[in-house]
């Protein structure tokens, strides 16, 4: 009966003590570079007690900071599953802000096509289109990589420039709505085609709700697919899965696709529920936030939620960090370049820590 | 009668190779850093955020110092403190180059906007240029053949690296560690410190690349100085083989590129002016679907580059 249970306990163990691991170092690195940001804002002679007191009054204390926050974890759901699928297969996809950029455009030209739908089909193909232009976009990269062995890291962020500058060329020329004098958009989606809010009490849009969702079946497939299972094993070792004979570029196409669907439909929910319009407003870097989501959640889409909702708060509070501590708008851009190095910092510590390791425990 | 009348449409060749020159400069300088860098086994993605902060902080010391060459001195110094921070990183084991690039991009540029926001009013002085068009009465090719000393740097500094490549013993350890870790070690070299160095000297070289974007052309310090320069740099580096030589000339392609959009512009012809500015990214990308490779690894490869594995 004793070996019984130490069995039991050793199989616990063994699968619990890698999951605690990767969740408590992470959080170190978080916390750690907290810490190193704070002696950089002392050695400025300001208080990292006020900056962080700010990040909590203006990101997660009443029900109006939530609704900030929460508003803002929609395009960072998205964009985080846009860098955490391919890296299952061992990519690592910067240019999400691209897909998001003209499936945003996409999605708001689609609307333009269909003026006077109802909103119970025009949504859906509104979502679709957006969803079909990122996922094209970013299985382009997949694709270049397959078949030419192009370095996914530059092309993406190449694309990426592409993308922004497809959508001011097109959004300045072609389908600008005369009406948009300082900054040109593309004409104002209908009442009709707009995403309202969730009956929650706060205003936060359907994206929210989506993108949960969106990161909950990433998860089922990844982790308990066997699609998501060959994903891991190509992942690990390329020619090891190609011996194997699993279809290595098919994967590829379609976890980029993927990806890039999520991204893209980042883009729809910002036009339809955020600014009503395709223009510059949808270059708004939330593509390079998703890349420090998805690191820090370890590419594990279940760990992207609260991730993503940590850095929404985080740049929700800017605005209010600028104005109280009389600090630039940058800062927060500083915090996170810090937290992302210490954070990759961090993956050396695998493995390393005797607290982690099964015969730390199991040693009479 | 305006002089742009005079020599007409050939107005538009001759903006583009003066463009071309002005707008290489930075290339040139990034890629001839990232090449040293590459070439001792070791990727830094993160210039594009060393070329910004090199900007700011050459801008910044150039404006507080009265001294263009100052700013251009402390911009290298910069570069290289974060190529020394990423070299530091980048020996520990587990940790990804390319992704501590990315890293390294976002630290460089929130450092950098962080400390550059009182300097995007104050004017500082610009870089002297050499005027090669003394001879000429047509105030066009003038304009075009005035030549920054940093870009006959540049020149002389690839001319100097290539030799360095193939004839000095600093040279050749270079390349006996980016080709091979192992036989690095069997004769006696410590790989993670010749890569430290190769990092740092790239990154100070990426720093002055941004001093003459702050301090030259365009010739002033704000948050969208670098349109992804450093980044066109790197993959640069792959289309031009390894070779300091074909980076200059790569460099004064992609120059060129740049100057496409500006020069149609002189001559009257504004329509698609985005396309135009996409020109560099999609030249960019062409050329590395080109210059890539699905089955065999990249001819002059370092061996031990993570980017081409």
């Amino acid at each position: 009966m004793t070996t019984a249970s130490g069995q039991k306990g050793g199989q616990f163990l063994a699968q619990g003590l890698p999951r605690l691991e990767a969740v408590v170092i992470p959080i170190g690195a978080l916390l750690t570079g907290a810490l190193i940001f704070s002696g950089f804002l002392l050695a400025l002679g300001k208080s990292p007690a006020e900056f962080f007191a700010l990040i909590y009054k203006a990101g997660f204390s009443s029900p109006f900071s939530w609704q900030n926050t929460l508003s803002r974890v929609a395009p960072l759901l998205f964009a985080g599953l846009c860098v955490a699928l391919p890296a299952r297969l061992g990519l690592v996809v910067i240019g999400g802000e691209g897909a998001i950029v003209l499936g945003g455009l996409m999605a708001a030209i689609t609307a333009g096509l269909m003026l006077g739908t109802p909103s119970w089909l025009g949504l859906p193909l509104m979502a679709l289109a957006g969803a079909a232009m990122g996922g094209l976009w970013i299985a382009a990269i997949g694709w270049l990589r397959i078949k030419r062995g192009v370095n996914e890291t530059i092309a993406s962020l190449l694309m990426a420039y592409i993308a922004i500058a497809v959508m001011n060329h097109l959004v300045e020329g072609p389908f600008r709505d005369p009406a948009s004098l300082n900054k040109p958009s593309t004409a104002p989606l209908p009442e009709a085609l707009r995403v309202g809010d969730m009956p929650i009490g706060i205003d936060v849009h359907w994206g929210f709700a989506f993108g949960v969702l969106a990161c909950v079946l990433s998860w089922l497939l990844i982790d308990r697919s066997t699609i998501g299972f060959a994903a891991r094993i190509a992942g690990d070792n390329i020619r090891a899965a190609q011996v194997q004979g699993l279809p290595v570029g098919k994967l590829i196409l379609g976890f980029t696709a993927l990806g890039g669907a999520c991204a893209g439909l980042a883009g729809f929910f910002e036009v339809t529920a955020i600014h009503g319009a395709a223009n510059a407003s949808l270059v708004a870097g939330y593509g390079y936030t998703g890349i420090l989501v998805a690191f820090l959640a370890r590419h594990n889409p279940l760990a992207i939620i609260p991730v993503a909702t940590l850095l929404a708060g985080i740049e929700a509070s800017s605005g209010l960090i600028q104005r109280r501590m009389d600090l630039p708008d940058a800062t927060i851009l500083v915090f996170e370049g810090i937290v992302f190095v210490v954070l990759l910092l961090s993956e050396t510590l695998y493995g390393k820590i005797p607290l982690f390791k099964h015969g730390f425990w199991s040693k009479p | 009668m305006s002089s742009s009348a005079d020599i007409g449409i050939w107005g538009v060749p001759l903006a583009i190779l003066g463009g071309a020159i002005r707008v290489s400069t930075p290339f040139l300088f990034v890629s001839l850093g990232e090449c040293l860098t590459e070439r001792s086994g070791r990727i830094n993605l993160g210039l594009e955020g060393t070329l910004i902060f090199g900007a700011m902080a050459g801008y910044a010391i150039a404006y507080e110092s009265g001294s263009a060459w100052f700013g251009v001195l402390a911009a290298a110094l910069a570069g290289a403190l974060f190529g020394l921070f990423h070299g530091w990183i980048c020996r520990f084991k587990g940790v990804n180059d390319i992704a501590i690039g990315i890293a390294m991009m976002l630290l460089g540029m929130g450092l950098a906007f962080f400390f550059g926001k009182p300097y995007i009013q104050p004017v500082a002085p610009d870089l002297p240029a050499i005027s090669f068009g003394w001879w000429s009465e047509n105030p066009q090719l003038r304009a075009a053949l005035q030549i920054n000393a940093l870009f006959l740097l540049g020149v002389g500094l690839a001319i100097f690296l290539h030799w360095m490549f193939r004839a000095t013993r600093i040279g050749l350890t270079i390349r006996v560690v980016g080709d091979s870790t192992d036989a690095a070690r069997a004769i006696g070299l410590n790989p993670n410190r010749v890569r430290l160095l190769s990092t740092a000297a790239g990154g100070a070289l990426a720093g002055i690349g941004g001093a003459y974007l702050s301090l030259y052309y365009p010739g002033s310090w704000n948050e969208g100085i670098s349109s992804g320069q450093g980044l066109m740099a790197v993959a640069l580096v792959i289309f031009a083989r390894w070779n300091p030589i074909y980076c200059l000339w790569a460099a004064l392609l992609f120059g060129g590129a740049g100057a496409l959009g500006p020069a149609l512009q002189s001559v009257g012809v504004t329509s698609g002016y985005y396309l135009f500015f996409a020109a560099p990214y999609v030249l960019t990308l062409g050329l590395l679907i080109l210059a890539s490779s699905p089955d065999k690894a990249l001819e002059g490869a370092p061996g031990e580059l993570s980017i081409t594995k």
